[in-house]
């Protein structure tokens, strides 16, 4: 579990961006809707990032060409974007929110 | 309508043969490419792709598995590589095969017949069909003078191959001419690349037009920051060779078969004011005309583009356009957005028969260059007063606000994407009011922000 910072420091509306390593993508965490989401913080489309992105309601649209993206899922909602970002598992533990990073594909098959 | 014919197979025909089977069209789907590559991404050949390395991985999103490979048209394999294919492609096989269009690509349009209700092609094919959609998009324009072999533009994926493997092969002096968006991403990369770059630019600054005086100072410091010679205020007067053909120079950097063979090879750039700057490479970026030609003998009225109504709809109703190639009342926009925006617009007025839908969304686009993101929104008048409303360009980060009349007319953002977002939402939302305060929370309206 990776720490991202305490819970009144991400108010709701709110998102932050995380690098974790080299060999991790950068993870996006939003505070929206009352709960936290985690994904990839790259668009799926073009280089962006959603953390920068405007939310609403538990979908983020990227900054550069408006592709939106459910935070639920990660699933693309409409184009340009036509592949998902990868969701991360987000928790608070007294009071400060981790984000354990989904592991990466290559791996799991392994 | 039981056929529509889509001219024009870049982003706006692609998004508009996308339009007509999510409308509902269910008839014949024809699709019209001058270039024989399936719709691909423009945006990364000035960026991106032109810093990788031929053959080298893509990075960009959007792979497709290697059998797909046969939806590209591969005619000049060694050039264009299965990577340049996967990483620029805007669709997929899926999706192809649910467009259900006829694709004929490599085939430019020649003319509209309207009496014969017919798309005619430069290689003697018609194409008898119900609507017409164009979108042809546009032409960059070239220097006038014989042909000389390492000078570029830089529009097409054929244009951006050309030019890479130049680049790669080590064109180390580049002159860029011309000091808009094209010719600034272009500078950026092949300073990136390690090259020595020159723009030229016809105006006192680069960009005045677009962007106002101090912001367009504050995009050519990012040339000047980065080592990029920016020489302003000077046209070209000729574009020198020392005479030999490319196929002579054995030793020379370029590669075989980048431009034409015999044209001799580019040396120099004699500028008007005599000076002369030497080149391996030339990119030139003076603008583009609207892909109208084929139309001249067609009753469309023509005038920098295919005049429309804010629909999209010509002066035939059965006709659209959309893309660069189209005027929207005054307006014609050549902005990747806009190609994206105005299809689905026309489209729904192909099919009803008459305007029922208006394209109002303001003009947005995006330009990437030495690492800075900059954005723009909105429709900026020529007297339209700016100012700085958060960060500043010290440190590399700002947005700025366009006003006329206590209106916000255009928002400018340099790597300042959150506040700028906001700023465009508000502006397609019409008429923000300006904010009062000269500083503080400037694109904040009350309680619209987190």
């Amino acid at each position: 579990m990776i720490p991202v910072c305490r819970i009144e420091d991400l108010p709701e509306g709110e998102s932050v961006r995380i690098e974790i390593d080299d060999a991790t993508p950068a993870i996006a965490v939003f505070h929206t809707d009352g709960a936290l989401y985690a994904v990839d913080d790259t668009c799926s489309h073009q280089d962006a990032s959603l953390s920068e992105g405007w939310v609403e309601g538990c979908f983020v649209e990227c900054p550069l060409h408006a592709a939106l993206f459910d935070l639920r899922t990660g699933a693309p909602v409409c184009l340009p974007a036509r592949r998902p970002v990868r969701t991360h598992e987000v928790s608070v533990v007294d009071g400060m929110i981790h984000v354990r990073p989904a592991v990466p594909e290559e791996e799991a098959v392994a | 309508m039981r056929t529509v014919t889509v001219v024009g197979a870049s982003l706006a025909g692609l998004y508009a043969a996308r339009a007509l089977r999510a409308q509902g069209f269910d008839g014949r789907l024809v699709v019209i490419g001058a270039e024989r590559h399936r719709p691909y991404d423009r945006p990364p050949l000035s960026k991106d792709f032109l810093a990788r390395a031929p053959g080298a991985p893509a990075m960009a999103a959007g792979a497709r598995s290697p059998s797909d490979a046969d939806t590209l048209a591969l005619s000049d394999a060694d050039a264009v590589t299965l990577s340049d294919a996967e990483a620029l492609s805007l669709s997929d096989a899926d999706e192809d095969a649910e467009l259900a269009a006829e694709w004929l690509l490599g085939t430019p349009a020649a003319g509209l017949d309207t009496a014969g209700r017919a798309v005619l092609l430069a290689d003697g094919r018609r194409i008898t069909t119900d609507g017409v959609v164009i979108a042809t998009g546009a032409t960059p324009r070239t220097l006038p003078g014989p042909p000389r072999a390492g000078v570029h533009t830089l529009r097409t994926l054929d244009d951006a191959v050309a030019l890479r493997a130049e680049l790669h092969a080590g064109a180390r002096k580049v002159v860029v001419i011309g000091g808009g968006f094209i010719g600034a991403e272009a500078a950026s990369t092949c300073a990136e690349l390690g090259a020595d770059v020159t723009i030229v630019e016809a105006a006192p600054l680069p960009l005045v037009p677009q962007l106002g005086r101090e912001i367009a100072q504050v995009c050519a410091r990012l040339h000047t920051g980065h080592g990029v010679r920016l020489l302003c205020g000077t046209g070209v007067k000729a574009l020198r060779a020392d005479g030999r053909g490319d196929g002579d120079r054995g030793d020379s950097g370029a590669p075989p078969g980048t431009t034409t063979r015999r044209a001799p090879r580019v040396t120099g750039v004699e500028l008007a004011d005599g000076r002369l700057l030497g080149a391996d490479t030339v990119i030139v970026g003076i603008g583009v005309r609207p892909a109208t030609d084929w139309l001249a003998a067609s009753p469309l009225a023509l005038r920098d583009g295919v005049l429309c109504d804010q629909g999209g709809v010509t002066a035939l109703r059965q006709v659209v356009a959309a893309g660069d190639v189209a005027r929207y009342g005054e307006l014609r926009a050549e902005h990747w957005t806009s190609a994206t925006e105005q299809p689905a617009v026309a489209v729904r007025n192909l099919l009803a028969g008459t305007t029922v839908a208006r394209h109002t969304a303001p003009p947005y686009f995006w330009s990437d260059q030495y690492g800075s993101r900059i954005q723009l929104a909105g429709h900026r008048g020529p007297k339209d007063t700016v100012r700085i409303a958060e960060g500043s360009p010290e440190e590399g980060s700002l947005l700025a606000v366009y006003e006329r009349d206590g209106e916000i007319t255009a928002a400018f953002a340099l790597n300042r994407p959150r506040p700028f977002t906001r700023l465009r939402r508000r502006l397609g939302a019409g008429r923000p009011a300006a904010p009062a305060a000269p500083a503080g929370a400037p694109a904040a309206a009350p309680g619209a922000t987190p």
